[in-house]
């Protein structure tokens, strides 16, 4: 019996992390033997937090996100996500062409189990919330960059996870876009309590959304440094306090790649 | 929270307007332009080869007999017609064909989908499988006959060992060609192992697909017609390819151009029918269709 209220006891809302990341280690073959991409990486992501993870390439930010997504597995150390398996945001917005914005949706919840009379009002409801309601029957290719990241936002959002990771979801946007879509990303995760995993090389982008910034060295890629982001939102990103913090950040990001140039 | 609220309603508003200035215009073609830039041109060259052929005909550049004037096809076209058996010997050989079409894309798409997602079965058939698309289908009729008799099992045989390949093949660069990111998306999704397949790797192949059924088609038409031409018996009915054959043994010139072109007009006209509309709708629909 004392097991079962354990058990229970863990359930989504009273678990202390939605991510948790022990002394993980990644490493693949490469042409001069085994290559070490991610050493010993230890993390947490507190329900309902955001956190960027912030590095230059090389850092294996995508290569985390993977992992923590289930679609590889470490070499060594230990992941957890309670809250079940994670939502995935690409740089793409990966949208599946044959099916409309909202019928993309709508597969997102038939694959999560949702019964059918209860998909579309549900798709309606989240393209709703990234502010495309009416767009239910638009194509793919009908829309604009930034309306696709949205769609692909509402269909993340779809698999109802308590934690999404976004793989530098904003890159390929243009600055006026992107910028709309940080004040987006911040009001939705603020409204679904979700916790979020942001990677990103943009270090303005990561201090203008996150409450802490992880910094990753590169090759191998290693926790650097953390800071929290202690500024009131809304947060714009010509904020004094951002780009202060930034300024920060850039330093010790470009001592990481400096470090590279050195032999 | 007055501030905030106006924030937000900034932040619809602003996005709006982007959304207003980024949308992707989608316009459809008049009909006008699709009669003078698709109808017409074909219109134009038929006419023009039958009016060289007429020409040639006229200059007297061969014996009639070799080459018979157009009125005289078109003479026994209707012969044909008006003896009621022109439908028939057309619908014989199109039913004979779009069954036997039918055989193979129900055999082939689960053959190419087990080469597409299986090492193994890719590594062990997977070169068979190119290499049968260029071996000519007429070489099947032999053996064919001989293990199944002159009877229609041997047409349809002769019609999959044609086809099949080329559906199964063309499944499989579908399933190729799928982006590795949507199959990616897909997993993130909760579609994996058979529910991927189904909800993701079929339909994202698709295009690839059709390209093969289109082929597939070809295949058919074209192994059933040598099938018909070679093995002729009275228990088979006659067919455009047994039409094609009397004409040879008759010396019947006009008679063999018109089963030629018959058997042109319908591969044309299924193609133009069926598959084209399919996958231009298909592309259409994902926007893979560029309009010059």
């Amino acid at each position: 019996m004392a097991t079962t209220t354990l058990t229970k006891a863990e359930d989504r809302a009273t678990v202390e992390h939605a991510a948790r990341l022990s002394h993980v280690s990644k490493s693949f073959a490469g042409p001069t033997g085994q290559q070490l991409v991610l050493d010993d990486i230890t993390l947490d992501v507190a329900p309902g937090e955001f956190v960027t993870l912030l590095g230059a390439s090389g850092c294996g930010k995508s290569t985390l996100l993977n992992l923590v997504a289930g679609l590889d597995r470490p070499t060594s150390g230990s992941i957890e996500t309670p809250g079940g398996r994670p939502a995935l945001m690409f740089q793409e917005h990966a949208l599946f062409p044959w099916l409309t914005a909202g019928k993309n949706i709508e597969l997102a919840l038939r694959l999560r189990g949702v019964p059918k009379q209860e998909r579309r009002p549900e798709a309606e409801r989240l393209l709703e919330l990234v502010r495309l309601g009416g767009s239910f029957g638009k194509r793919v290719h009908e829309l604009s960059g930034g309306m696709r990241q949205r769609v692909a936002m509402a269909r993340a959002l779809a698999q109802d996870s308590r934690l999404l990771l976004m793989d530098e979801p904003f890159a390929a946007l243009d600055a006026i876009t992107r910028d709309v879509l940080h004040d987006e990303l911040t009001r939705i995760w603020r409204e679904t309590n979700a916790s979020v995993l942001f990677v990103t090389h943009n270090v303005r982008e990561a201090v203008r959304l996150a409450q802490r910034v992880v910094l990753l060295s590169s090759r191998p890629g290693r926790i650097a440094r953390e800071w929290s982001v202690d500024i009131e939102h809304p947060r714009r990103i010509e904020d004094t306090a951002v780009a202060e913090l930034s300024v920060e950040i850039t330093e010790q990001l470009r001592g990481e790649i400096r470090r590279h140039g050195q032999h | 929270m007055a501030s905030t609220d106006t924030r937000t309603d900034d932040l619809a508003g602003l996005e709006a307007g982007l959304d207003a200035l980024d949308a992707v215009q989608v316009r459809r073609t008049p009909v006008r332009e699709i009669l003078v830039g698709k109808v017409l041109p074909p219109l134009l060259a038929v006419v023009l080869v039958v009016v060289a052929w007429q020409l040639l005909v006229t200059a007297q550049v061969t014996e009639e007999y070799k080459l018979p004037p157009p009125s005289a096809v078109w003479d026994s076209a209707v012969d044909m017609w008006l003896q009621g058996t022109l439908l028939e010997v057309v619908w014989t050989s199109v039913s004979r064909g779009l069954l036997g079409f039918m055989m193979a894309v129900a055999l082939g798409t689960p053959l190419g989908l087990l080469v597409a997602r299986v090492k193994f079965v890719r590594s062990a058939i997977g070169p068979i499988l190119s290499g049968l698309q260029s071996l000519p289908s007429v070489a099947w009729v032999a053996p064919a006959v001989i293990w199944l008799g002159l009877n229609d099992r041997m047409m349809y045989a002769v019609i999959l060992l044609g086809a099949v390949p080329s559906i199964a093949n063309g499944l499989v660069s579908g399933v190729d060609q799928v982006p590795p990111l949507v199959i990616r998306a897909g997993r993130t999704l909760g579609a994996t192992g058979l529910r991927g397949t189904w909800h993701i790797v079929l339909p994202a192949a698709l295009p690839g697909y059709l390209a093969g059924l289109k082929q597939g088609w070809a295949f058919s038409w074209r192994s059933l017609m040598a099938a018909e031409i070679i093995a002729s018996s009275p228990d088979l009915g006659l067919g455009l390819g047994q039409l094609l054959e009397n004409g040879r043994n008759n010396f019947d010139m006009p008679g063999i151009f018109l089963s030629i072109l018959l058997i042109l007009f319908v591969g044309i006209a299924i193609d133009l029918l069926i598959f084209s509309p399919l996958e231009r709708w298909v592309l259409r629909s994902r926007g893979l269709l560029v309009r010059s």
